[in-house]
């Protein structure tokens, strides 16, 4: 069968794990298409996919909605985190909240690059840019705005020495940092779940569905949950195994 | 410099202890880019001839077409194709998608017009030389194009060679309608990307070297093969 994840699931390095023991337990060979949240979506509204594994709640529920996918079942989460230049110019460390934090790059104008690839990292991130009353079309070309994965919106933000925002998984397991740190983390607002969405048989009649209903089952599991919290980068933990049986 | 001779040092190990994944996809760039290279050969050779000793109203707009559709982005070509393919295009019914027919699909449109212009020019230029001996034989068309194709085989190989080139080296078209799934559709070119979005230059320079070290050795066997620097013709 076919799952279309995210750049940041499969960046994570968790997907190298956890194929092989599915294969193991349920015989299923899943062919992994690493898109954009946004791309994933579009993937399965086409039905070239059997489900998609992404971090868009919004987008997930019109998906839902629209009656491309039969149901939403959340699996687990890890949080965004914001990277910057060892130097901090911006001081976000000392931000408060992310509010703060991004109010405060937007005051010091520093570059700051984005994914804009309608991910759901670059939904996340306009979304936060809106609660702290900001609009990123009118800032300064301090804001690159790039439409590229999380890795090469990386390595862009290691070149330009710029602030970004990641996912906490992505960023532990990337490998050309050069001067870029964590600088901010914790804030609840920056929650990042995800959620399995099989494709509705009714609307693609062809897509494997009895296939996506194991692999949702097996992902929901105390296998995959052990797997998942287990799974760590440099002693950190990545992702937090929490769906519902 | 650092970053570069990692790179070397990481094709080198790669090569050496003969990584399975390496292999794997290193024999899946050579399949799909070859099949791609035959296909559009069997196309693009009489098309390019029949251009040259053919006289048609619209002759110079088809050639100037295909001249221009040599600069054709690969990217566009993999959207269009993709779009055709998808299960909610015109022939998602035959379920190509993110397979590596697509991928051959994608490279033959590609490569077709860069063979069929230089197939073109080349048979042109000998057409000019041979026009009165093969009329005057009372040769049929069919004839004169087999003569013209296998008296011009050395330019062609090199019309080859650059479709070649152009298939193995292409990662937008590829990436798109392939999709880039590990152990299906990857190849050189699109691990590459992915080892650079992750940041592991050295690994996707290495893969880089492994893929120039491909295109040389196919290169050479190819001329090896058609005897070429050899005999008295060289």
């Amino acid at each position: 069968m076919r799952l279309a994840v995210t750049t940041s699931f499969h960046n994570s390095g968790l997907s190298d794990l956890l194929l092989p023991a599915i294969r193991a337990d349920l015989g299923l060979h899943v062919q992994l298409l690493v898109v954009g949240t946004g791309q994933a979506l579009r993937l399965g509204r086409a039905g070239d996919v059997d489900a998609v594994l992404v971090h868009s709640k919004t987008a997930e529920d019109a998906f839902v909605s629209a009656g491309f996918a039969s149901h939403r079942r959340p699996i687990m989460y890890n949080d965004f985190v914001l990277i910057g230049p060892a130097s901090d110019p911006a001081a976000i460390r000392q931000a408060s909240d992310v509010k703060e934090a991004l109010r405060r790059i937007a005051d010091a104008k520093v570059r700051f690059v984005s994914r804009g690839d309608d991910s759901g990292t670059d939904k996340t991130e306009r979304r936060l840019w809106a609660a702290a009353a900001l609009q990123p079309e009118t800032f300064d070309p301090w804001y690159k705005s790039l439409g590229m994965g999380m890795g090469a919106s990386l390595n862009t933000a290691a070149g330009l020495n710029a602030y970004i925002l990641a996912d906490r998984a992505s960023w532990l397991n990337f490998g050309n940092k050069r001067t870029l740190v964590l600088l901010f983390s914790g804030d609840p607002a920056l929650f990042n779940q995800y959620a399995f969405l099989p494709i509705n048989p009714s609307r693609h009649p062809h897509v494997k569905w009895a296939a996506a209903a194991a692999l949702e089952k097996w992902l929901a599991g105390a296998t995959a949950k052990a797997l998942i919290n287990d799974y760590k980068i440099a002693g950190q933990q990545l992702f937090i195994h929490n769906a519902q049986h | 410099m650092n970053d570069i001779w990692a790179g070397l040092e990481a094709a080198f190990w790669l090569i050496v202890t003969l990584n399975t994944d390496l292999l794997e996809i290193t024999l899946r760039s050579l399949q799909v880019s070859l099949t791609a290279l035959v296909i559009a050969s069997l196309i693009a050779l009489p098309l390019g001839t029949w251009l040259a000793i053919r006289r048609f109203r619209y002759r110079r707009a088809t050639i100037a077409g295909l001249n221009a559709l040599m600069g054709l982005p690969p990217v566009v070509v993999g959207l269009i194709v993709y779009l055709l393919l998808s299960r909610s295009g015109p022939l998602g019914v035959l379920g190509l998608l993110f397979t590596p027919t697509a991928m051959i699909i994608a490279q033959v449109i590609i490569i077709t017009p860069l063979i069929a212009s230089i197939t073109h020019q080349a048979i042109r230029e000998l057409w000019a030389d041979y026009h009165d001996l093969l009329i005057s034989l009372n040769t049929t068309k069919k004839q004169r194009i087999m003569t013209l194709i296998w008296d011009a085989r050395r330019t062609l190989l090199t019309a080859s060679l650059a479709g070649f080139g152009r298939a193995i080296g292409e990662v937008g078209a590829i990436m798109i309608v392939g999709g880039n799934i590990d152990h299906a559709t990857r190849v050189l070119t699109t691990a590459i990307a992915l080892e650079t979005s992750k940041g592991d230059f050295a690994l996707a320079l290495g893969l880089g070297f492994v893929l120039i070290a491909l295109a040389l050795a196919v290169n050479f066997t190819i001329h090896a093969l058609s005897r070429t620097e050899r005999d008295s013709t060289w």
